[in-house]
């Protein structure tokens, strides 16, 4: 489990995150949302090591993540960032693979090859296994690096996924599914830490909300208890209205016009 | 809801056969090898004594105590050992990390194009023998005394090591190395080298201009077996080491922040890369001036054949550009024999054609 305790981080005078406090267990899917600058991404940054905290502590299964070997926790807690620029023309199946480098030295076992086999089907990009990856369109590549992700924590007791945006440049379907995928992994005991960007996708569903604005926290909880018109009023500066949906159940946030 | 692939629980994973490796990735090892001894055969074989392959085979097995009913005469042995031999290994070792420090140093870039040449190797290394060469009388004589003949291979080596490490602590922020600065304060590094050698150049007598271009050019003509044995323990390093690296080097290519989440020590790969990368090139360029081309052709030319992966990329770019500077040698000694062409020369002329092919061919592959 991730433990952040008044989390703060400060580029020379400008703080970026503010006194953040939360935990994330296994078995949960908590969304960060907020708007543009809110410091989403500082956050899964220090969550996932490329940052130093000013203040505060960051606890990952009961131990301090900076004192975490860097080996260990690659086993335990896979990131996908936003960003993905591949310098050299990888297949998607040797891509998939290095997922698995923090377990084999030399050559890859039979169990890594079924690892990354099952992680490619479950992205649904078996059919692409042998394609060179700078040949795919942008949402094959994000769900390439996805399954690169998934293969990394594959077997992983209580292992966290962090994920930056992980729906950018994907169409309808596959961003219901990428986190219909983070879901399925939830239930199986995972962790998984996401950045959304799509307050109805986090209302649909995220176990828990952490709501930010400007570096600090507005709100942290339940979707129900986060996600209100007036909370969503001061984190982004827009009226919402929740409309119940009559059978699925969680509300629908539609911004109305003032 | 749209379809979900079930999630196979991991404890039911059947073992499933490995993928098929592809031929090129599979082959290209054991042929380069292959063709590595031939040429080395060829190549200590050829020059104003001709000595067959057969009789350089009997020669060797000869002195390695064992008696084969292969023919040779004494003078073929003695121009073997003495002449042909070492600067046949010389030309093995030096081209193997020319190449091997070529394929590194693109995985450190995340860059196809990089070179160790970028970070100031090959600059600071001129910019070193030159100033010797130039100011050998006034400055550097107490030196020369005490080193004889190796004078410039240990300035050479100096100069190398200075500006990379000058070029890496420029790039250094909060302790971490930022690899694109780094390449910006290589080009600065790399044009005040430049600058300086053009001002000692200026400044040079004629006799020293000659032995300026000379050393510029590229040689191997200096090679005896108190040099192979010189350069033996500078070089065993960085041959033995990088080519352990390729998995670290698949994971850079991801990017550093991904590959730090995979668990890479980043730092401290970069330093080894750089160490190892200027150790490699370094010493080369001590011994045999500087050689173009060859760590930049290289590692392209084995990707082409079997992909990225550096597991395969290091020892091949190593065999492969042993492989080309063994042939390239043989022509420099032999195509306007009884002189002799300077390496560097032929290998940049076949190494642009080379270069120029392999951009086309991608430009073309990428508009399909």
């Amino acid at each position: 489990m991730f433990n952040v305790q008044h989390l703060s981080y400060q580029v020379g005078r400008k703080s970026l995150l503010r006194d953040v406090s939360f935990a994330a267990w296994p078995g949960e899917l908590l969304a960060v949302v907020g708007a543009n600058g809110a410091g989403k991404s500082t956050l899964l940054r220090l969550l996932s090591g490329d940052l130093t905290p000013s203040w505060g502590e960051l606890w990952f299964d009961n131990q301090l993540l900076a004192n975490i070997p860097a080996a260990e926790l690659a086993r335990h807690r896979a990131v996908l960032t936003q960003q993905h620029t591949l310098s050299l023309a990888f297949k998607v199946r040797e891509l998939v693979l290095m997922g698995r480098y923090p377990y084999f030295r030399g050559q890859p076992s039979a169990h890594d090859h079924a690892v990354v086999q099952q992680a490619l089907a479950t992205v649904g990009l078996s059919d692409l296994a042998e394609r060179s990856y700078p040949t795919l369109s942008g949402g094959e590549q994000q769900r390439t690096q996805l399954a690169r992700v998934l293969a990394q924590v594959w077997e992983a007791e209580g292992g966290f996924l962090l994920l930056d945006e992980p729906l950018t440049g994907l169409d309808l379907n596959h961003q219901h599914h990428t986190l219909a995928v983070a879901k399925a992994l939830v239930k199986r005991g995972f962790g998984v830490i996401a950045v959304l960007h799509d307050l109805n996708l986090a209302a649909q569903y995220a176990d828990q909300v952490l709501l930010l604005r400007q570096g600090e926290t507005v709100a942290y909880g339940p979707p129900a208890q986060v996600l209100t018109p007036d909370h969503i009023q001061h984190a982004f500066d827009i009226s919402v209205e929740l409309l119940a949906h009559p059978s699925l159940g969680f509300p629908l946030i539609v911004p109305v016009p003032r | 809801m749209p379809a979900v692939a079930a999630l196979p629980s991991p404890t039911t994973t059947a073992p499933l056969a490995p993928p098929p490796v592809e031929l090129g990735r599979r082959l290209l090892l054991p042929l380069l090898v292959g063709l590595l001894v031939v040429a080395v055969l060829v190549s200590a074989g050829a020059g104003a004594v001709r000595i067959p392959v057969p009789a350089v085979v009997g020669i060797l097995l000869h002195k390695l105590g064992l008696s084969s009913g292969l023919a040779f005469e004494p003078q073929q042995e003695a121009v073997l050992w003495a002449i042909r031999l070492p600067r046949v290994c010389l030309g093995v070792l030096i081209g193997a990390a020319l190449g091997l420090a070529g394929a590194a140093m693109q995985g450190l870039f995340r860059n196809p194009l990089a070179d160790p040449g970028l970070i100031g190797v090959s600059a600071g290394a001129s910019l070193a023998a030159v100033t010797t060469i130039v100011l050998e009388v006034t400055l550097l004589s107490a030196l020369r005394e005490w080193l004889g003949f190796y004078t410039l291979a240990v300035a050479a080596f100096a100069g190398a090591c200075g500006t990379t490490l000058l070029v890496y602590q420029l790039s250094k922020e909060a302790g971490r190395a930022v690899v694109a600065t780094m390449l910006l304060a290589g080009i600065a590094v790399n044009a005040l080298a430049g600058a300086l050698t053009g001002l000692l150049t200026y400044a040079a007598t004629d006799e020293q201009l000659r032995s300026i271009t000379f050393w510029g050019l590229g040689s191997l003509g200096g090679a005896s077996w108190l040099t192979v044995l010189g350069v033996l323990p500078l070089l065993a390093l960085p041959l033995l080491l990088l080519p352990r690296l390729g998995k670290q080097l698949n994971l850079l290519a991801l990017g550093e922040d991904q590959a730090a989440h995979l668990g890479l020590p980043v730092t401290s790969l970069k330093r080894q890369l750089i160490v190892l990368a200027t150790l490699a090139v370094g010493t080369s360029v001590a011994v045999a001036g500087s050689i173009g081309f060859l760590g930049l052709v290289v590692p392209h030319l084995v990707r082409l054949a079997a992909g990225p992966d550096h597991r395969v990329v290091l020892p091949g770019a190593a065999l492969g550009g042993a492989l080309v500077l063994t042939l390239a040698d043989t022509l420099a000694r032999t195509v306007v024999a009884p002189a002799e062409l300077p390496i560097g020369i032929l290998t940049a002329l076949l190494g642009t054609p080379v270069f120029l092919w392999i951009l086309l061919r991608e430009k073309r592959q990428r508009l399909m």
